[in-house]
């Protein structure tokens, strides 16, 4: 099949911010997820819980809370003080309110989802009304002495429960004033805490409230008095989140600890109709404070400090125990951070605030299969590109001559030529970049670097010519009138004829670099394309689907290949369709036409279209090298999937030349290392 | 599980009662409300959740109610009689009684009777019953009498069967009982006598009865303390001839024979009796609730007090008079569910499905035929059996059986009996069983020199025994000092108590090596115990792993499992008995056996002190079991076996030992992070720095 020399990388210094807000939209099945830098991530869950869109963060606005309203309408709010709303379609954000009620630490759509309250600072609650476009301050509630760090609607919308620093109110929708104010109980083991924050709250249809607090208590009041019904004591640290199921008949919590709670409204006998609530299931599948929870109908899903989203199905709620009935950890983004200039060796790497260029190192050692040779020359850090300005890059691109590096957020868009002379590096920022390149949400170059193709938030696609140190403007797709969705993917030809670009949804366009014109669209799927790229000479698309599924579409013919159809009839192997990451990079071997390569990111693949295809029966995967068997037997049991799983996670792989590969890893634990120490338990007794 | 709540009193004002007590509580129409009658002249509303009076009513100074207050629900008015013969209705609205609805009656009334969904009935002392309307409407009427001559009537309930009332009072004449029953539907009135038994000289204290579909149970609790069980059919096949009942024994002893106050009992379901009285001769008087089924004291609460030796029961609460208050104690019988302490839920059970339960099933006797199950006659077989001998055909071979134990020899028996084992499942398997070992134990209790080991050994293997159903067995076994049989018992009785099983422990410890040697104890568990830690496997995993593309896995729990598992491998190498093997098996057996610490603490104070020694000596074979009994052992006799010199250097050997585990406990503490740093060590080995270049070749 081959043997590679592989540059092992893994100086990609990569940590994903932590998770604050989690929200779960029924309606549409998707989660949205809010890290601390701001970034806001949209999976769809019956996708396969593909992350197919994101929002870049921003320095300033650090996300306290997140939710949907008014069917699929995503809003967020922060510290800053402001509500934003989010533009699903574009990929932007719509707009930004101040609430004028300094920073925002909680937001609740109302059960209606007509209606935003969010608590403030300054412990006032404000009521907005959501109009068609925008939102509308209403009201103000009763103002609290600290500030509202939690919130809830009764389903009725009658009544909200706030919950703040000491104490939950009870508030009359109507009359906006507070009805009960319930004292949490400073105590702790014994000890009288200074405050005891109540971080989340709970209001059910029964009048029933449910808090959780710094005290590490979940505790159930009666809101028609304002008493305290039930307390259960689960943490020695703090209970940060909690979240209701839609039946209200579980609830699940997550503590500091890392520990997440399921809380189950069980029959007290088994023919009774008495229920209480029970603490049925702990679950620990963090290291650190679980800062959010969501509970979807079928599963338990948390995030916190270790970055780490985790999707716990709920084995009793699942029908069929297919994939979706096993646990999710999803860490890496579903999309490509790291992009390599073939021709130098180089590799840039994209943070959240800078970019770093390395150039690979070289050995002149051979080896066998496993030999780690030496390097006659190390790996060096070129390049450390920080961005101006508060907001997160969003996209990035090395050109395959490594003379160009261009990046967007999501004001600016930034073009760089690089000059090598020696050893010496010197980069020389392309000004005045025209209005209409301001946002990019993704950035290609073509083989021969000539040319740079971007994504506009507006869906058009731009192509620019470069030459020299300058650049033009020669031509803009403009999206099919009325759609203004995204283009989140490109590929491009390495002849250069060829663009191609998929969207979040609808099909994937292919476009005549060379008469400017829309060329033909790829019948659309019903899964979202993780990862697509166009094959030399043959000029086949290859595209991969959050679905597991690969497609080869020839371009010229306007139709699916042969090899395609052949694979769809028959079906990919089963373990194949299991895998739980997407597939996020696709390439291909400049002399061996009939070779894909591809990686998520738990294995590198290589599909020779060749070789039968394996059937359900066959061993997908074996890492061990044939032995002494005669060739009859291993051609028999040879078949097109060559899988590797010795680099993992692995979030960039892609062939330097046609017997180099570089492969690019982020060990999990160099990013716990990197995170803050969690809470220490201990393990034994003493 | 059935419970007895914080009793409260009823009123703070003392009631007129005199030394007999109150005349009544009675249910009102309203749930809440109950009518408690003094013996004197008042009648008093309760509303019971608010814990005070709503109404009171009085007669006339000299006047004396004779019959308490009932409420007839059908109109909601209160009817009561004083002076015997005097008749009142009433109603909330009424203030004094003097001047309410009035009816003189030309006999005395002995009760009103009056239940939900049909109107009260009056109960003349004479025996004659009237419905109230059909009385009001000529009070005058003549009533005739339907007892003879000094029989008095004792005890009364009025119940509705199928939606037709039924009536049934006791009568006493000469020490002799006779119940009626009146069935108001066909007008029939059938007289029984009930015959005593063998306990000819005791006197029946107090009644209650409950009914199902076919019978009244009529329960008594009998001077003697114990709880006899009377069945009456509520149709009478033959209502002209005078028949006769037999009562059965149903619980032994619950009160104290020469009890100087009065006892009382009340039937609270099926199950459930309570029983006011004073459990032993000189203690204090206790209200106790009993399993009936499973005979057995579910809970007991003292009352210091004293009281009337009263007891009634409606809904959920029990009242009495404590000392000069009403008391009202709310019981409940929760059905308890693993579910609900677990928080699992139960999936209801299919009807149609047979459970396989290892316990021996009282009501049904397993792997019967069907149409035995069928019969109704299944029900509470093993009791009902000997009242109604006279309907029922004998069954042929256990009928031999039972007449061979009576009579022939050890031997002869035991062939019977393993010819019996060998015809296996006939319908009344487990009865026969069940009433072989009580005639063989009766003949054992009896001839002192009659023993059939051999017999009992089969018949315990059978698996349909257990402690309760015949205690006298382990009782003569320890008496023989029958280790054998004994270690057998505790094998297989599930319900032995924790009494039993010290008793058994004492023996096991102080019988003699030589003795010991000659025994054929099984040995099994001497062997086995290892295995059966193993048994008690963690449970484990059911949750779907993630795919193998996944990076982590649970590594912290592995860890965890192995270091359990790991220790348990350890000891079963450094094994050398300290103690005889055949008393180490025997010991085993005890520690096997299931018990509860508040029970079995009291007992084992009992223990000679260098038995004590010789259980702690047999150590750590398997630390769990014997780590929970030296505890409990040390903290039974601690000031004696510290004054012990032999046990010095025991208990040196067990001070160090915890002192040991703590330390071991602290270093593993101290280790675990050690151990992550060597992790870390371990995973910088591996992960060969930030870069390198290998050679990969893919098959």
């Amino acid at each position: 099949m081959g043997e590679f020399k592989v540059h092992r990388v893994r100086f990609f210094n990569y940590v994903p911010s932590g998770i604050r807000c989690v929200a779960y939209n029924n309606q549409s099945n998707r989660l949205a997820v809010s890290r601390t830098d701001g970034t806001v991530e949209i999976y769809n869950l019956s996708a396969n819980y593909f992350q197919e869109k994101f929002f870049p963060g921003h320095e300033s606005r650090a996300t306290e809370a997140l939710c949907w309203a008014e069917g699929q309408r995503l809003f967020s709010a922060g510290l800053n003080g402001e509500i934003m709303e989010y533009d699903l379609q574009a990929l932007n954000i719509k707009y930004a309110m101040d609430a004028f009620g300094g920073p925002i630490w909680s937001m609740a759509a109302s059960p209606s989802g007509s209606q935003l309250l969010v608590g403030c600072e300054d412990g006032s609650v404000k009521l907005f009304q959501i109009t068609p476009d925008k939102i509308q301050f209403e009201r103000n509630f009763d103002r609290q002495k600290s500030r509202i760090l939690s919130l809830s609607w009764h389903p009725s919308g009658t009544h909200i429960a706030a919950g703040s620093i000491d104490y939950i109110s009870v508030f009359d929708v109507k009359s906006g004033s507070a009805v009960h104010k319930m004292i949490v109980d400073r105590q702790y083991m014994g000890v009288s805490k200074r405050k005891c924050i109540v971080w989340g709250v709970a209001f059910l249809s029964d009048g029933t409230v449910i808090s959780v607090d710094s005290a590490g208590k979940v505790q159930f009041w009666d809101s028609a008095t304002g008493t305290l019904v039930k307390s259960h004591l689960i943490a020695n640290a703090d209970v940060q989140s909690i979240a209701v199921a839609d039946q209200e008949d579980s609830f699940v919590v997550g503590t500091a600890e890392g520990t997440v709670f399921h809380f189950q409204l069980v029959p007290v006998t088994s023919n009774s109709n008495e229920k209480q609530w029970v603490r049925t299931k702990p679950f620990q599948h963090h290291t650190h404070d679980v800062r959010t929870v969501a509970h979807s109908p079928t599963a338990l899903i948390s995030g916190g400090t270790d970055t780490h989203l985790v999707i716990r199905p709920l084995m009793e709620k699942v029908e069929v125990k297919n994939y979706d009935a096993a646990l999710r950890k999803i860490t890496f983004p579903h999309r490509c951070l790291i992009s390599c200039s073939k021709k130098r060796q180089l590799l840039l790497f994209q943070f959240a605030h800078h970019l770093e260029l390395w150039r690979l190192g070289s050995t002149v050692a051979t080896g066998k299969n496993g030999d780690t040779l030496p390097l006659s020359k190390n790996a060096d850090h070129l390049l450390h590109l920080k961005t101006k300005g508060p907001e997160n890059i969003i996209c990035s691109c090395i050109s395959p001559c490594g003379s160009w590096i261009a990046y967007s957020t999501v004001s600016r868009f930034f073009l760089y030529r690089l000059n090598y002379e020696h050893d010496n590096i010197s980069l020389k920022r392309v000004s005045k970049m025209p209005a209409f390149l301001r946002s990019a949400l993704q950035i290609l170059f073509s083989e021969d670097s000539t040319k740079l193709f971007v994504a506009s938030n507006q869906g058009a696609l731009h192509i620019v010519q470069l030459s020299g140190g300058s650049f033009k403007h020669l031509h803009a797709f403009q999206p099919q009138s009325g759609t203004v969705e995204a283009m989140c993917l490109l590929a491009v030809s390495p002849d250069g004829n060829w663009l191609a670009a998929s969207g979040t949804s609808a099909g994937v366009h292919v476009y005549n670099v060379k008469q400017l014109k829309l060329h033909c669209t790829v019948p659309a799927y019903n899964f979202p394309v993780t990862a697509m790229a166009i094959a030399p000479n043959t000029n086949n698309l290859v595209i991969a689907h959050s679905d597991q599924q690969i497609f080869e579409y020839s371009i010229p013919d306007k139709q699916y290949t042969d090899w395609s159809r052949t694979v769809q009839k028959q079906g990919f192997h089963h373990l194949w369709l299991q895998r739980d990451t997407p597939i996020t990079h696709i390439s291909f071997h400049p002399k061996r036409p009939m070779h894909i390569l591809l990686h998520d990111a738990y294995m590198f693949c290589i599909i020779d279209k060749s070789l039968p295809l394996p059937n359900d029966k066959t061993l997908l995967y074996n890492p061990f090298p044939p032995t002494n068997e005669s060739d009859v037997v291993r051609r028999r049991t040879a078949h097109a999937f060559k899988i590797s799983k010795i680099y993992k996670p692995l979030l960039f792989m892609d062939l330097l030349d046609e017997r180099t590969l570089v492969a690019v890893e982020r060990p999990l634990d160099d990013i716990i290392a990197q995170l803050p120490p969690p809470i220490k338990k201990k393990k034994f007794g003493t | 599980m059935a419970a007895l709540e914080e009793e409260f009193t009823l009123s703070s004002v003392v009631l007129s009662a005199g030394p007999e007590g109150l005349l009544g509580v009675e249910q009102s129409d309203k749930t809440d409300q109950f009518l408690v009658t003094d013996s004197g002249r008042t009648v008093i509303l309760y509303k019971v959740s608010d814990q005070k009076p709503l109404g009171s009513w009085s007669v006339k100074q000299g006047q004396i109610i004779t019959c308490p207050a009932v409420c007839n629900f059908q109109t909601g008015e209160y009817v009561v009689v004083h002076d015997n013969k005097v008749l009142r209705i009433w109603n909330n609205e009424d203030v004094n009684l003097d001047k309410v609805f009035k009816a003189t009656l030309s006999a005395e009334v002995y009760r009103i009777l009056s239940v939900q969904g049909t109107e009260p009935l009056v109960l003349f002392k004479e025996g004659a019953v009237r419905g109230l309307e059909a009385l009001l409407a000529d009070p005058q009427q003549k009533i005739e009498t339907v007892i003879s001559d000094e029989e008095v009537i004792k005890w009364t309930k009025f119940f509705i069967v199928f939606r037709h009332p039924v009536l049934i009072f006791i009568t006493e004449k000469h020490g002799n009982y006779f119940a009626y029953v009146q069935m108001f539907n066909s007008r029939i009135l059938t007289k029984y006598t009930l015959l005593l038994g063998q306990e000819e000289n005791s006197v029946t204290e107090s009644f209650t009865a409950s009914v199902d579909r076919k019978f009244i149970s009529l329960m008594s609790l009998s001077s003697d303390g114990c709880i006899y069980e009377t069945l009456i059919p509520i149709r009478p096949a033959d209502p002209e001839k005078n028949q006769s009942l037999v009562k059965s024994l149903l619980l032994k002893a619950v009160v104290s024979g020469n009890a100087r106050n009065g006892v009382a009992l009340t039937a609270l379901d099926q199950d459930h009796v309570a029983v006011l009285g004073s459990p032993l001769a000189a203690s204090k008087e206790c209200l106790s609730v009993w399993n009936i089924k499973f005979q057995t004291l579910q809970t007991s609460k003292e009352l210091p007090q004293g009281t009337s030796g009263q007891l009634w029961y409606y809904g959920e609460h029990l009242f009495m008079l404590h000392g000069k208050s009403l008391t009202v104690i709310p019981y409940k019988c929760e059905v308890s569910s693993l579910a609900g302490a677990l928080g699992k839920l139960k999936h209801s059970q299919d009807p149609g499905t047979h459970v396989v339960s290892h316990f021996v099933n009282w009501e049904t006797p397993q792997g019967c035929g069907l149409g035995f199950q069928n019969s109704e006659q299944s029900r509470r077989i093993l009791r009902r059996r000997k009242i109604e001998v006279s309907l029922q055909p004998e069954v042929p071979p256990s009928k031999q059986l039972l007449s061979t134990i009576m009579k022939d020899s050890e031997k002869h028996i035991e062939v019977e009996v393993r010819k019996f084992l060998a015809l296996k499942q006939t319908p009344d398997f487990h009865t026969v069983i069940g009433d072989t070992v009580t005639g063989l134990l009766e003949r054992c209790k009896a001839e002192p020199s009659f023993y059939p080991r051999n017999c009992l050994m089969q018949l315990i293997q059978t698996h349909v025994l257990s402690y309760s159903l015949c205690p006298d067995l382990m009782e003569i076994a320890l008496k023989k000092k029958d280790v054998q049989l004994l270690q057998l018992c505790l094998q297989q009785f599930p319900d032995i108590p924790e009494s039993v099983t010290c008793a058994c422990l004492k023996i096991f410890l102080s019988i003699g090596d030589d003795s010991l040697q000659e025994t054929d104890v099984s040995m099994e568990s001497v062997f086995d115990y290892s295995n059966s830690v193993h048994d008690e496997k963690m449970e484990e995993q059911t949750e779907i792993l993630q795919n193998g593309f996944n990076p982590e896995e649970d590594k912290c729990n592995n860890c965890d499992q192995e270091l359990n598992k790991k220790p348990q491998d350890e000891t079963k190498e450094s094994t050398s008995c300290p103690v005889v093997q055949q008393r180490a098996a025997l010991l085993n057996a005890i520690l096997h056996s299931a018990y509860s610490e508040t029970f079995l603490l009291p007992h084992l104070k009992d223990i000679p002190a260098q038995h004590i020694t010789t259980y702690f000596s047999h150590n750590c074979l398997f630390m769990d079991f014997i780590m929970d009994w030296i505890c409990l052992l040390l903290d039974a006799n601690f000031t004696v076996v510290v004054m012990m010199p032999e046990a010095k250097r025991l208990l040196i050997n067990l001070y160090k030992l915890v002192k040991s585990q703590i330390s071991v406990y602290s270093e593993l503490n101290k280790i675990e992070v050690s151990f992550r740093e060597l992790q870390k060590l371990n995973q910088e080995k591996n992960n060969r720095g930030l870069y390198s270049i290998e050679v990969l070749e893919l098959f």
